[in-house]
């Protein structure tokens, strides 16, 4: 059952990468760079094939970097703002996590409140990024439906030795293609977590105060950024 | 004072005292309205055993952590680890046959035995390579397939954050775990608190992500802590919950369009 799952899965992805590489060899063919080509492609891209593609872009630049190895965050955080985050809606992720608030928010207030969780999303991606070595990306049986507009993706991250890591990410498709609002590491859902927190910190301080106490985390990660 | 006289006696006196000192700076700072939450009633009194554990966290495990990854070398430390995880398959396959999971139970024995041999007594995952994937039971999440909730969240001092039910479940937990049955009773604590050390030190990467992310980290945890039991209670597809996105706005909406959740396949129930 499990294997036959995972040959389905892997011809899926065979027929995929013909694809890909017929689009690439068309796009070259028409004269285009295949860097210029490549954007495009992603947004086209179905959401399981973008979350690989951008995972082993991202850990394979890691893992060439010699600097990013070392755990540079600053770079990492360089790295992610390109590769990572055009795939992010943070929006929609910044919203989901206010819950209740975002509708009583102002525009300013929502303004400020999508830069600061952006930047600690990032900040605390780029931390985790930093213990990466020789981890791998494994993706698990995806299911969905081709009319879908809200998938899940799930992956493994697996060190060459040691259990492997349960990373699920949760997509939307929009106008601009497959887009990321949630994150889940081990079960624990990033979005759900940070409601539960940002709705306490709201009801005690208001939106003010959330954007406040996020601004302040921001401010004492930048000051000791490689704080453990 | 003569009494103390004795060595043993005097050093564990000491340690309460260091305990008791630690206890006592260990103030947590508990918002208002604590204890408001269905889920947590007991909040403040588990926000000072927060504090505490932090303490102990702080002074003992994870500078014994840190050093430990700093001194023994990966290979040896991941071998420690995966010997613990072994030992660990017989509480997995106990609570396997427990929730009348036979393939899981069968899955759990595999691994044992070929660990265990191929394995070097657990030092390999050989296992894992051959196709069998660990899984995670323990006896809370046996008392969850058996229909008992989770009731109120608890912090256990040193062990960190639990529920009634899961804190339940460590008593039999114990039983299935062959450490408890080493003797003499010196060398038991002594591989115990290797474990602890080997436990903390795996958390290391995780706590260091608390410690950036959360704005609280006592409710951080906490959240956490139960998504994370659902998911293992639902072998990783737990039921969706009520998408709470009262923002207003127009856009598309997950529920109608959501991937069919939920129905455990049978190769996750193994």
């Amino acid at each position: 059952m499990n294997d036959r799952l995972r040959l389905n899965q892997r011809s899926g992805w065979l027929r995929r990468a013909i694809v890909f590489a017929g689009l690439a060899a068309a796009a070259l063919a028409a004269g285009h760079p295949a860097s210029a080509a490549e954007p495009v492609s992603r947004a086209e891209m179905a959401p399981d094939a973008l979350v690989q593609s951008v995972s082993s872009e991202v850990l394979e630049k890691i893992r060439n970097d010699p600097a990013l190895h070392k755990g540079d965050v600053e770079r990492l955080q360089k790295l992610i703002d390109e590769k990572v985050a055009p795939y992010v809606d943070f929006e929609r992720m910044t919203r989901l996590s206010v819950g209740r608030g975002w509708r009583a928010a102002t525009e300013e207030q929502r303004q400020a409140l999508m830069r600061e969780f952006r930047t600690l999303l990032v900040r605390t991606y780029s931390g985790a990024l930093s213990r990466v070595t020789d981890h791998q990306i494994k993706m698990r049986p995806f299911k969905a439906q081709p009319a879908d507009t809200d998938v899940v993706v799930r992956t493994q991250v697996a060190p060459s030795v040691g259990d492997p890591i349960q990373l699920d990410y949760r997509l939307e498709k929009t106008d601009a293609g497959w887009k990321i609002y949630d994150v889940n590491i081990l079960g624990v859902s990033l979005v759900e977590n940070f409601r539960n927190e940002f709705v306490s910190e709201i009801n005690q301080n208001g939106v003010d105060g959330l954007i406040k106490a996020l601004a302040d985390r921001n401010k004492a990660l930048a000051s000791s950024p490689s704080k453990s | 004072m003569r009494r103390l006289a004795d060595p043993i006696a005097r050093r564990l006196a000491r340690c309460a005292a260091t305990a008791a000192v630690l206890l006592l700076a260990a103030c947590a700072s508990v918002p208002p309205n604590a204890g408001s939450k269905p889920r947590d009633p007991f909040e403040r009194v588990n926000r000072h055993l927060f504090a505490f554990n932090d303490k102990v966290d702080q002074y003992l495990m994870k500078p014994l952590a840190q050093g430990y990854e700093a001194v023994v070398p990966r290979a040896f430390r991941l071998c420690i680890n995966s010997g613990f995880a072994n030992l660990g398959e017989v509480r997995n396959a106990v609570n396997d046959i427990l929730q009348a999971k036979p393939i899981g139970a069968a899955t759990d024995t595999g691994r044992l035995a070929v660990n265990s041999t191929l394995g070097v007594a657990g030092c390999f995952d050989v296992a894992t390579r051959m196709g069998l994937e660990r899984r995670h039971e323990d006896f809370g999440l046996t008392l969850a397939r058996w229909g008992v909730g989770t009731g109120p969240y608890v912090v256990l001092p040193v062990l960190g954050p639990s529920d009634v039910r899961d804190a339940i479940g460590l008593v039999p937990d114990a039983y299935t775990n062959p450490v408890s049955y080493v003797t003499p009773v010196r060398d038991r604590y002594i591989v115990y608190g290797v474990y602890l050390i080997d436990f903390r030190a795996e958390l290391l990467d995780a706590t260091r992500l608390i410690d950036q992310a959360a704005l609280d980290r006592y409710q951080f945890t906490r959240d956490a802590y139960f998504q994370r039991r659902t998911s293992l209670q639902y072998e990783g597809n737990p039921p969706p919950l009520p998408e709470d996105d009262d923002s207003g706005d127009a856009g598309p909406r997950p529920t109608g369009t959501k991937t069919p959740p939920a129905q455990p396949s049978p190769e996750d129930r193994r």
